[in-house]
């Protein structure tokens, strides 16, 4: 039996265990091990995305038309795609400004109006009552439900119970007394909640796990599986539209479209979501692991929604039992009396997270950017003199939850009960989407100003007010439904669901369309015409420019003036107590490498600014401005100075830039000149080497001929045949010695670039075969075997024919001096490969170490020993032969191993021509 | 360097915007089942993933 006692007291003890988490998590803060610092929990707490809408609603939205509730967690999956560029931006602003809500950062974008400020607490809270209702709506509607147990009857209406017996009124103040104890026990200038954000993680997990169990009974305990359901619900005809709903039962493809677009929105502006994602991050790079991990998470809470929205019309065809209740009525009808109770309190845990960090949120709103400018203002409170406001502040969030709490309540009572659970959480969705233009635009376009903003904000809300809020009241009956029907005063084009003639959308789609349209509108229109004032200007610049300007220090420079360090630590005692500024000086003296109070501290422009942005932290930016300006004498800077201090920074930051590129280039140029010096060097010794070899290379052949031609000279009497061998010799030395100098000739021209290289078309077969032909005396002479391997036909090549005959005279010379003394035998082969030409010449004589291989290409490099045996040439020939080769974009190259004989290969491009011009 | 992250994120986004978008999501709008699972359903789920999947690569790779 679950008696209605024994689930009252299961819902305290599980509220009693968050608040022991709570507490747990803001002594571990305090003693400064926080066990939020995680990226985790942090991913975690940023599901309270996931409220009595997810956990009811979307099985309910499911079961009306099978898809139209995933854009509403498709959308943030794009968005988070986005919030490496966007959120990352709002952080790092967030964090510089010492931003704590929502309506803090526009208001503090558009030059710290105090105005700007209120409107968006305005608009926020009203937008959110509908949501908040709905959480009130779904836990008192669950309570009721499982209160029956084990009949199952839908509760009545709720408008017609007195206040007394209204469950939804009771669990109003609950939560509110709740809210209070975890929001709002001590002020923190940085507005951290570090225990309700353990708390929030863990409800996160508790309502995942509670919806799993849902899931995985209906899928595999009630049915076999997603097939089996999934087929028995095909066979129901009702039931099948649903399986491809889109352009059917789940609207039009814009409906899906503009879903996906307002939920983008609303993960970014949902004051609770900006509340968790931006007020209570710790740390930027815990964004890293929520960007994939929150997504898990929505992807995860959504596996079993359609099996279960399948599950409950099966089980319950005659349509008596709420389709937002099947998650609870499904285990009830089953009679799993536990897994009630834990689905009780897993949707009780969605409903608490959101209304316990959406109330938190609003209340520094209301307290900060609404309640505090104003009571600031007043000078007959004198407010100004009093010694300690941090009661004073506490006192007006409290009030605040209080009051927000009881609002829901109202609406609730006003318009709730029309409406299915997924369609009022959407009208709050639309109302904050209301905020996109200005914040977004706000952090990129410096442009945007104050008045821009005001206007979109307010042209955006008011078309929302007619085509959203007025509806929902005039189907509860509040309004006359007549306003509906025909319009106001009859006129057709102002009828609020359809305004100026735009019919066929759903609600939701059309309030977007023309709400954003006016929105954006207004705010690029406004801000084009308006000019920004000075204040304006600089906050502009320290937005858009956030991760340029250089820290928290970046706000100073815009400040001139006069300021006495005791009177601003006074102000801050007033806001944050006597601890918290103590603190706040001693870290700001730290940070300048003085100490605090043993030393004075100057009360320059840069401390003013750190109280202001310390106080922002405890009562917004607009008023913290205002305080600030009343201890400290400043002189108002015009726009056009303030210009020229964003100019400068700017300036200085394109000249930084400037000075580094230019370091960078002559860098490069140092090291290019280092290099050519190398190189330089390196043919400076090459020049030499070459030099002494050459000489050295013609003293051999001139010393033999010198000696030869003495002895001639000398003795006479040298007998007929002695004399003939030695002209014979001196013969040889002198062809030598003409052959090595036409060699160097030859070489430096074609280093040179001199070269002449007359082209004409050649068949290489027929070069080879003419210069075998004419070289056979040679191979005869030393009985060597020549082999041919021609291909039939290849491609023709463009090349100058004296200098391929070099090449090929010089290989076949070289095999023929090498190849085996007794047993001579050289191969020349000739192939096609892809665009180019191959010739091998292969010997048969004693190969070449592979130390020789790479070297054998060098100028007068001669395999052996040059000293005791005699050289075989000038070592010019190979050098000048690769030379050729590569002229013509070839390649050549030497495969042997010693003992095996040795192959020179060579290749030749087929489109010579084109190569060699490129050359 | 963070550049080139922020772009490959743009481009996910992008992706994102078309696969969950008229004309791709059409042509899954169709009755038939894949594992006894309507053709939608498994289509939205598995695009749904992989897109987290590719997200969480993105995110956590050191440039």
């Amino acid at each position: 039996m679950l008696h209605g006692s024994i689930i009252i007291f299961t819902s305290f003890a599980y509220l009693g265990l968050l608040f022991a988490i709570a507490y747990y998590a803001d002594k571990r803060a305090d003693a400064g091990r926080p066990v939020i610092a995680s990226p985790y929990v942090y991913s975690l707490s940023l599901a309270v995305y996931a409220t009595a809408w997810t956990f009811y609603g979307s099985v309910g939205r499911a079961a009306a038309d099978g898809v139209g509730f995933l854009p509403i967690y498709i959308g943030p999956t794009l968005m988070i795609a986005l919030w490496w560029v966007v959120m990352r931006k709002i952080l790092r602003i967030s964090k510089q400004n010492r931003i704590t809500s929502l309506a803090d950062f526009i208001a503090s974008r558009y030059g710290k109006s105090a105005v700007l400020g209120g409107i968006v607490t305005v608009i926020a809270v009203i937008g959110i009552l509908p949501y908040i209702s709905l959480q009130l709506k779904a836990v008192s509607t669950s309570y009721s439900i499982l209160v029956q147990y084990p009949d199952i009857t839908m509760p009545t209406s709720a408008t017609a119970a007195p206040l007394a017996a209204d469950t939804a009124f009771w669990v109003a103040l609950i939560l509110a007394a709740f809210t209070i104890a975890f929001g709002t026990r001590h002020l923190d200038a940085a507005e951290h909640h570090q225990g309700m954000v353990a708390a929030i993680a863990f409800e996160s997990l508790v309502k995942l796990l509670a919806f799993l169990a849902v899931g995985v009974f209906v899928t595999f305990g009630i049915y076999h599986g997603f097939g089996d359901l999934f087929s028995r619900a095909a066979a129901e005809p009702k039931l099948r539209a649903m399986m491809a709903p889109l352009g059917g039962v789940a609207g039009g493809y814009a409906s899906w479209v503009w879903l996906t677009i307002l939920s983008m929105m609303a993960i970014m502006f949902l004051p609770r979501q900006f509340q968790v994602t931006v007020v209570e991050n710790l740390d930027e790079k815990h964004l890293n692991k929520a960007i994939w991990l929150f997504p898990v998470y929505m992807l995860a809470i959504n596996v079993f929604v359609l099996p279960i929205a399948f599950g409950g019309l099966l089980h319950f065809p005659d349509g008596g039992v709420d389709a937002d209740t099947f998650v609870l009525t499904l285990p009830m009808a089953e009679k799993q009396e536990l897994l009630a109770l834990l689905v009780f309190i897993g949707g009780l845990s969605a409903a608490t997270g959101m209304v316990i960090v959406e109330t938190i949120a609003l209340s520094t709103m209301v307290c900060n950017d609404l309640v505090m400018p104003v009571l600031l203002r007043m000078r007959a409170l004198r407010l100004n003199e009093r010694p300690d406001l941090t009661a004073l502040l506490l006192g007006i969030r409290r009030g605040a939850i209080v009051l927000i709490l009881l609002l829901g309540y109202l609406y609730f009572k006003l318009a709730g009960e029309a409406y299915a659970l997924v369609s009022i959480g959407l009208i709050s969705f639309a109302a904050v989407a209301q905020f996109a233009p200005a914040v977004l635009g706000g952090i990129f376009w410096k442009g945007g100003t104050r008045r821009g903003a005001m206007a979109g904000v307010l042209a955006g809300f008011g078309v929302w007010l007619y085509t959203l809020l007025l509806p929902a009241l005039a189907r509860s009956g509040w309004l006359p439904i007549g306003l509906l029907e025909h319009g106001p005063f009859g006129i057709e084009l102002l009828k609020p669901l359809e305004l100026f003639g735009l019919a066929g959308l759903d609600q939701i789609t059309h309030a977007m369309i023309w709400s954003m349209t006016a929105n954006i509108g207004a705010y690029v229109g406004v801000s084009l015409t308006a000019s920004p004032s000075a204040e304006e200007h600089r906050q502009a610049s320290l937005f858009v420019d956030v991760f340029t300007q250089s820290g928290e220090a970046g706000g100073a420079r815009f400040w001139r003036g006069t300021a006495s360090a005791p009177d601003l630590y006074n102000l801050l005692t007033r806001f944050l107590g006597g601890v918290g500024a103590d603190e706040a000086f001693r870290d700001y003296a730290a940070a300048k490498g003085r100490r605090w109070p043993d030393e004075r501290l100057d009360a320059d422009a840069e401390l003013v600014h750190y109280v202001e942005v310390q106080l922002a932290g405890a009562i917004g930016a607009a008023s913290a401005r205002v305080m600030v300006a009343s201890v400290v004498k400043e002189e108002a800077l015009t726009i056009d100075e303030v210009r020229e201090i964003v100019d400068e920074a700017s300036q200085l930051v394109v000249y930084s830039h400037r000075l580094e590129q230019k370091s960078r280039e002559l860098e490069a140029a140092t090291g290019e000149l280092r290099a050519a010096n190398e190189r330089l060097k390196e043919l400076d010794r090459l020049k030499d080497d070459f030099v002494s070899t050459v000489s050295h290379e013609l003293r051999t052949p001139l010393t033999s001929i010198r000696a030869f031609t003495q002895i001639l000279f000398e003795a006479p009497d040298v007998e007929l045949e002695q004399r003939k061998k030695f002209l014979g010799i001196i013969t040889k030395e002198t062809e030598r010695l003409t052959r090595l100098i036409n060699q160097v000739l030859d070489l430096s021209k074609i280093e040179s670039g001199r070269a002449e290289w007359q082209a004409s078309r050649l068949d290489l077969r027929e070069v080879i075969a003419d210069t075998v032909t004419g070289m056979s005396q040679v191979f005869e002479e030393r009985n060597i075997r020549v082999e041919l391997k021609l291909p039939e036909r290849v491609a023709a090549i463009s090349a100058d024919v004296d200098r391929i005959i070099q090449v090929l005279l010089n290989l076949l010379s070289n095999a023929a001096k090498f190849c085996d003394p007794a047993e001579g035998r050289i191969e020349i082969a000739l192939s096609q490969h892809g665009g180019s030409l191959r010739v091998d010449v292969r010997d048969n004589g004693a190969g070449i170490e592979p130390a020789y291989q790479s070297v054998i290409f060098d100028k007068f490099r001669q395999v052996g020993d040059t000293l005791t045996a005699k050289p075989h040439g000038s070592g010019l020939g190979l050098h000048i032969s690769r030379q050729i080769v590569e002229h013509y974009g070839g390649r050549m190259w030497v495969e042997s191993r010693p003992g095996g004989g040795a192959c020179f290969s060579f290749t030749l491009p087929i489109d010579i021509a084109a190569a060699s011009r490129a050359a | 360097m963070s550049e080139s992250k922020a772009q490959r994120f743009v481009a996910l986004c992008m992706l994102g915007m078309v696969l969950f978008n008229f004309p791709i999501l059409a042509l899954f709008n169709v009755r038939g089942t894949l594992f006894g699972v309507p053709v939608l359903y498994v289509y939205i789920f598995c695009a749904w993933a992989a897109l987290i999947a590719l997200m969480a690569l993105v995110a956590e790779s050191a440039r």
